[in-house]
């Protein structure tokens, strides 16, 4: 009896984590490499089961060099001067960086990640020189890099003002703290369909306000630009509140004693802010970009309920790529472009946590 | 007391079991499990009349509703990996030849052989034959007959003075005289065009439907998605180009944000009045019901044809002629477009035998015309006509509310429509869903948007379209393509 509490005390630890592990075995890594192999293969569903015929990286070579090249990356022609000059002085940067980490502090791993970060940079800007600035039109990949890093640093801005304002001793800012958190609480199609209505421009709750800001005659499900940034502006919405709520709870645990010698020694609000406030919630705001980009990747819900990725496919995501692929029953298609959204949600997000985030909290500490 | 107890359960335990025994219905105890798309539309319908069953069968009818998109792929993972948990099926007729390929529809051929009460000759010819068969056996029962026709408001047209256009260059010199005047009263201009354009919605039916008159001519045998003889794609020629033509140009009559609007912004905004000419399904004159402003205002007629359409000899746009277009009427070539091809029941092979009998018993209650009559002449159904008996006979629809001259104007499109032996089959065999609802439907989405011109569109879809079917196999695809339109295998 003795014998069999010792096991069960020694193997505790592990019995404890036993079912989380095997959850997160079931819905994530299983599912995960089944569709790494999915994404070699074209699966044919038959009564009884299904065909499987491994066809190597064919469904890769379709979206990158074949006939969904324009869908993933774009339309590729002649490069504008812009786009030349931009790759040069990038291409620029990036050696210059890689070069600077050699003289200083040369690690194999490190540079093996640096040069994967920088080929992966190099590769996004030769991306949008050739379309985007080039006057081009772009695929899903470079689109949803828009929509997250552009779109989410509208609404990390916003966020922050917003939180900044309610860390404030000013009357109502708890109603206030409520009424900006409560848009996160909605299903994400219920704001896409409630956005479709309010920027109906002559028929919707809003066409007032819209017709005296000119705007009544807008069609803006039919023009790319426009449609984007109601995309934009619908996902901002949702997401504020959550960039919202992370960051006044950070702002409430700053020193109300340093802001205060700050203030008193002279300092501006703006330098308060900059020196003092900042650096005290930069790991939080870190933390909260990141989390907020790793969701931005997988984006769907809005452009397909508001825009079905159109007009033609100009505000379409890559998540939305990839289901249009699964609803033809390309399963291997639908597999190859969710793998490269892993590829490059992954790529963005450890570059922007070990260059940005980390790096930040070392000197800090320092 | 206790013998007396005993005397009365006597008396009435056998009145019991001989009323249990009178009451027992043919399929007490077996459940049917239908799967079709959200309701009211369809679904509700389908719950209506099961339940209607349920009262006569003793068969409890249970309709299971998945978005429209994942209908197929629900069908396909129930059907194929063994789970069958759907016993049956109300979706596209355009699915069904995927499904018997792969062996898991139940051929109902000897039920309808010894189904009189189907009166299975009131069912049109293209329904019945082409719709409802693959390989000439009987694999679907036609619950709606879906396929694209023409509406026009008769009170616009009248007050404009024109006459509802039989060709696509009518349509222009209609649409110019009528686009932007006021045709409800409320001080806003309105469009002579309603289409629904928008990615991912129906828009790829509606191509077909311009598209169609310019490149078939010679009868629902001679395809318009495949050269029934090479297996090359109807996709890059002079017709398709004219038909992408039209589309785009269409737009200029319409509303600003079309591209952005699928069928049921299309379908509010033609009840409120907003529109002059339509091309939808056959849902129109009965919806038109419900609406104060434009009850019984809407006329019908087939969709527009063309006087020049492509000749695949010598690969141009010509004048119709009486070898080229064999079926023209008054030297204009029409070709309706059976778009969607309708909603029709089928049945899982591997399901219990007796829930495959009385699944089929359902779906020809629900066929039958004592029920379909009635069914087609309400909106809500979703349902539209099929039947000769539906067309024929104008009481139903006065009945229902129509007014005679659009109930007459209504059922002679429907009738002209489907006793075209131009009539455009939609395309039924596997991966029907990648050729059109992606690739085709993605590729006039960027044409229509300016992101790239016809030739463009048309050489992106022809290759894709190769792609697609040299994976499933050329030679079966082809074979299928065929046999769809009533051709013996070629390939």
């Amino acid at each position: 009896m003795n014998t069999l509490n010792e096991w069960i005390e020694k193997q505790s630890r592990k019995l404890f984590i036993t079912p989380a592990v095997f959850l997160i075995l079931v819905f994530s890594v299983f599912p995960l490499i089944a569709s790494l192999i999915i994404s070699f293969t074209r699966i044919r569903p038959r009564a009884g089961g299904y065909t499987m015929r491994f066809v190597g990286l064919k469904n890769f070579k379709k979206i990158f060099f074949g006939s969904e090249q324009y869908h993933l990356l774009g339309t590729f022609e002649a490069v504008s001067a812009f786009g030349w000059i931009l790759m040069s002085v990038v291409l620029f940067l990036l050696i210059w960086w890689l070069h600077i980490y050699i003289k200083r502090e040369f690690r194999l791993i490190g540079f093996v990640g640096r040069l994967i970060s920088a080929l992966f940079i190099l590769g996004i800007t030769i991306l949008f020189s050739t379309t985007l600035f080039s006057d081009k039109n772009f695929g899903t990949l470079p689109m949803t890099i828009i929509y997250v890093i552009f779109g989410c640093s509208i609404q990390f801005l916003i966020g922050l003002g917003l939180a900044y304002i309610c860390s404030m001793n000013l009357k109502g800012k708890t109603f206030f703290r409520i009424l900006f958190f409560m848009p996160l609480m909605i299903t994400p199609v219920g704001i896409a369909y409630q956005w479709r209505m309010l920027a109906d421009m002559n028929r919707g709750p809003l066409s007032g306000i819209w017709q005296a800001l000119g705007l009544g005659d807008l069609a803006w499900g039919s023009l790319a630009w426009p449609a984007r940034t109601i995309i934009m502006i619908a996902d901002a919405w949702m997401w504020i509140p959550f960039i919202f709520i992370v960051l006044v709870a950070s702002l409430d645990t700053v020193s109300k004693d340093l802001v205060e010698a700050a203030e008193v020694d002279g300092a501006s609000k703006l330098l308060v802010f900059q020196d003092v406030i900042w650096p005290q919630i930069a790991p939080v705001a870190g933390t909260v970009i990141l989390i907020r980009w790793i969701e931005g990747f997988k984006l769907v819900d809005i452009p397909l309920v508001m825009t079905s990725g159109g007009p033609g496919i100009s505000t379409e995501t890559l998540t939305m790529h990839s289901w249009t692929q699964w609803r033809a029953l390309d399963f291997g298609g639908s597999s190859a472009v969710a793998y490269t959204l892993l590829f490059v949600t992954v790529v963005i997000c450890v570059s922007f946590f070990n260059f940005v985030i980390r790096k930040y909290s070392q000197a800090n500490q320092i | 007391m206790l013998k007396y107890l005993i005397k009365i359960m006597g008396v009435f335990i056998p009145i019991i079991f001989v009323a249990g025994m009178v009451s027992a219905k043919k399929y007490d105890g077996v459940t049917i499990r239908v799967l079709s798309r959200p309701g009211p539309v369809i679904s509700g319908a389908i719950d209506k009349r099961g339940k209607e069953f349920t009262q006569m069968t003793g068969a409890k009818v249970i309709v299971e509703e998945l978005p429209y998109a994942e209908l197929f792929p629900k069908i396909l993972a129930d059907w194929t990996q063994g789970t069958n948990s759907l016993d049956a099926a109300v979706t596209s007729s355009a699915w069904v030849p995927e499904l018997v390929d792969m062996g898991l529809v139940a051929d109902l051929s000897d039920f309808v052989a010894n189904d009189p009460g189907l009166k299975i000759d009131d069912i049109t010819p293209y329904f019945r034959e082409f719709n409802q068969k693959v390989n000439g056996k009987t694999y679907t029962l036609t619950l709606d007959g879906d396929f694209h026709m023409f509406y026009y408001r008769t009170d616009v047209l009248n007050r404009f003075s024109q006459e509802p256009p039989k060709t696509w260059d009518e349509w222009f010199k209609v649409a110019e005289a009528i686009h932007g005047k006021d045709y409800n009263g409320d001080g806003e201009p309105d469009y002579a065009s309603c289409a629904f354009k928008r990615r991912a919605a129906q828009s790829y039916f509606t191509i077909w439907s311009v598209a169609s008159s310019f490149i078939q001519t010679k009868g629902t045998s001679q395809g318009v998605f495949f050269n029934v003889d090479t297996g090359k794609p109807l996709i890059n020629n002079p017709g398709f180009a004219e038909g992408l033509r039209v589309y785009k140009e269409m737009g200029k009559y319409g509303p600003p944000d079309e591209l952005n609007m699928d069928i049921s912004d299309v379908r509010a905004m033609y009840l409120k009045g907003r529109c002059a000419m339509l091309i939808e399904w056959g849902d129109t004159s009965p919806l038109a019901l419900d609406s104060d402003v434009v009850r019984n205002l809407w006329g019908a007629s087939q969709m527009p044809g063309s006087k020049r359409v492509w000749n695949r000899d010598t690969n141009r746009l010509e004048n119709c002629n009486p070898t080229l277009c064999p079926h023209a009427i008054n030297g204009v070539n029409h070709a309706p477009f059976g778009a969607f091809g309708g909603w029709s029941g089928y049945i899982n092979k591997n399901a219990d035998p007796k829930v495959i009998k009385a699944a089929y018993e359902l779906f020809s209650y629900m066929n039958a015309p004592e029920q379909s009559n009635v069914d087609v002449t309400q909106g809500w159904t979703g349902f539209n006509p099929y039947r000769f008996s539906q067309f024929n006979n104008v009481d139903q629809w006065l009945e229902a509310g129509f007014t005679k001259s659009s109930a007459s104007s209504y059922l002679n499109g429907l009738k002209e429509s489907l006793n075209n032996p131009n009539f455009v089959s939609d395309l039924r065999i596997p991966g029907a869903a990648q050729y059109t609802s992606v690739i085709l439907d993605t590729e006039v989405a960027r044409f229509l948007a300016g992101e790239i011109n016809a030739e463009q569109t048309m050489k992106n879809i022809e290759e894709k379209w190769e792609e697609v079917t040299e994976d499933f196999g050329k030679k079966k695809q082809m074979n299928l393509y065929r046999a769809t339109l009533g051709l013996s295998a070629a390939f």
